[in-house]
């Protein structure tokens, strides 16, 4: 099966740390859908995501089961990274290699035996849709800020990757353009799932998923409920955005006061 | 009694790998540890406390550590038979990469680390290349082009190998190795066990500790700066 055939994904609920079975009868995750996962410290949030991410059959700690398309994946989807319909960013996850932008790119494409050589240079100008900070080819990997990393990161995923469900475990959010973010891969068709404490991220999802004792405790969907909190905070983290920039620019911040 | 021997360089994850072996398998079969290594180690003593098995240690001094791992290697199988064990675990030292210390009537694992970069596969060759698995650890920390790269130079090495990628902190991506350990043959002729290649095992007058420069003062295997053959000195 190739990971552009991927229809659903489907969680089949597993056990809370105490042992309890979860309340929910399944998930379906969709090409589109934009998920948050939010919870305390030590809910479960980061076991939840790498149940999908390994596909669990009931052989992890939470006892969850994975379907593709409603049914058991293959091995070779499971197993084979270049096979696998999810790609996942961690805060830890990093280009450990000394390369260009330009080589880490032609490096992943040239993995992929994709036969596009514009691919790259489309990667880092999505990527740059993401992030104020721009990407250049020629600039080093081990040299880019945090912002820049991810916003390349999530451009890979989706651009050379090309992988269908993309999971995104605490990636601080900080330097990049949350809304483009999420839009873009919409845009793409991407199913999209993140860990976060970040309220626009959260609220900028479809479904919320709450996490509580190692189990999902409910699943909200707020339909456009909080669409009033949701353009306030968009406002709010405008502004931040803005005087962030101002502060790096060594501007001193005495004439805006209020966030809209 | 089946046997898995387990390699792979310093700080590649060898003994967080073998510690979630343990936890799945603890209670399916009684198990046996044995770790070897130069000067120092404490796996057995952490192994022993934290799940109650029978583990040992053999330090090899001034000997090729893999060397003495292979000497040792029937003794240690006589042992854990005597305590009844199903499974004997043996972790190398780790630090020859051009060392084989796999033999036949076992699994041969190698435990490689994603952050030593993608090229790392291909300078450890000898010790991929006849190893039935390789568990590639700490994939959570690089990126997706590199986990894929990683994977093609494990590949280049050893084309028949299963390979494993996990984050072995959180034991993702380890069912095929427990499968893999659940359908391994017990041993069936424990006499009859040999090394699967032939590892560059020399056991020379330097290791030894005879700290004379010029090959003039050694025996063994030695060379010389023209010749590009090995010589063999006897005493």
């Amino acid at each position: 099966m190739e990971p552009s055939a991927v229809s659903t994904i489907t969680v089949l609920p597993g056990r809370a740390k105490n042992g309890s079975r979860e309340s929910f009868s399944e998930i379906t995750i969709r090409p589109g859908d934009t998920v948050s996962i939010v919870g305390p410290t030590g809910s479960g949030k980061t076991a939840f995501i790498n149940d999908i991410e390994v596909f669990a059959c009931g052989d992890t700690v939470t006892g969850r089961r994975i379907l593709v398309n409603g049914e058991v994946p293959p091995d070779e989807m499971v197993r084979d990274p270049a096979k696998k319909p999810i790609a996942l960013i961690t805060q830890n996850t990093k280009c450990l290699a000394d390369l260009t932008v330009r080589e880490f790119l032609d490096m992943h494409v040239k993995a992929r035996r994709i036969p596009d050589e514009l691919r790259p240079e489309r990667t880092i100008q999505l990527a740059n849709e993401f992030t104020g900070e721009k990407i250049a080819g020629e600039m080093r990997m081990t040299a880019l800020s945090g912002g820049q990393t991810r916003s390349l990161l999530i451009a890979d995923a989706i651009s050379v990757s090309s992988a269908p469900i993309i999971l995104l475990d605490e990636v601080e959010s900080g330097g990049i353009f949350k809304e483009n973010v999420i839009a873009s891969l919409k845009n793409n068709q991407k199913a999209v799932l993140f860990v976060t404490h970040d309220p626009l991220l959260a609220l900028l999802s479809d479904r919320r998923i709450v996490m509580r004792n190692g189990a999902v405790e409910t699943i909200l969907e707020p339909d456009g409920r909080e669409g009033r909190i949701l353009s306030r905070i968009s406002g709010m983290d405008g502004f931040l955005s803005r005087m962030r920039e101002k502060i790096r620019a060594g501007e001193l911040l005495d004439g805006e006061v209020r966030p809209e | 009694m089946k046997l898995l021997i387990f390699a792979g360089p310093p700080s590649a994850g060898k003994t967080a790998v073998i510690r979630r072996i343990i936890r799945e398998l603890n209670g399916e079969y009684s198990l046996a540890f044995l770790k070897i290594d130069v000067v120092r180690a404490f796996e057995d003593e952490e192994l022993a406390a934290e799940f109650g098995i029978p583990a040992r240690k053999v330090y090899s001094g001034d000997v090729c550590p893999d060397h003495t791992g292979i000497l040792v290697l029937r003794d240690a199988i006589s042992w854990a038979d005597d305590l009844g064990a199903k499974i004997l675990i043996v972790e190398s030292a780790g630090l020859c990469l051009r060392c084989t210390p796999y033999t036949t009537q076992a699994l041969g694992v190698a435990v490689l680390s994603a952050v030593g970069g993608t090229n790392s596969p291909l300078k450890m060759a000898p010790m991929i290349a006849l190893a039935d698995l390789a568990v590639v650890t700490k994939v959570d920390l690089i990126s997706q082009a590199e986990k894929e790269v990683f994977r093609e130079r494990v590949r280049e090495v050893a084309p028949a190998a299963d390979i494993i990628e996990t984050n072995a902190v959180h034991g993702t991506g380890l069912r095929f190795l427990m499968k893999a350990i659940r359908e391994v043959p017990d041993i069936t002729d424990p006499d009859g066990i040999v090394l699967r290649g032939m590892p560059p095992l020399a056991v020379c007058t330097i290791c030894a500790g005879k700290k004379e420069i010029g090959w003039q003062h050694h025996f063994g295997i030695v060379k010389t700066l023209d010749s590009a053959d090995d010589l063999y000195r006897g005493e």
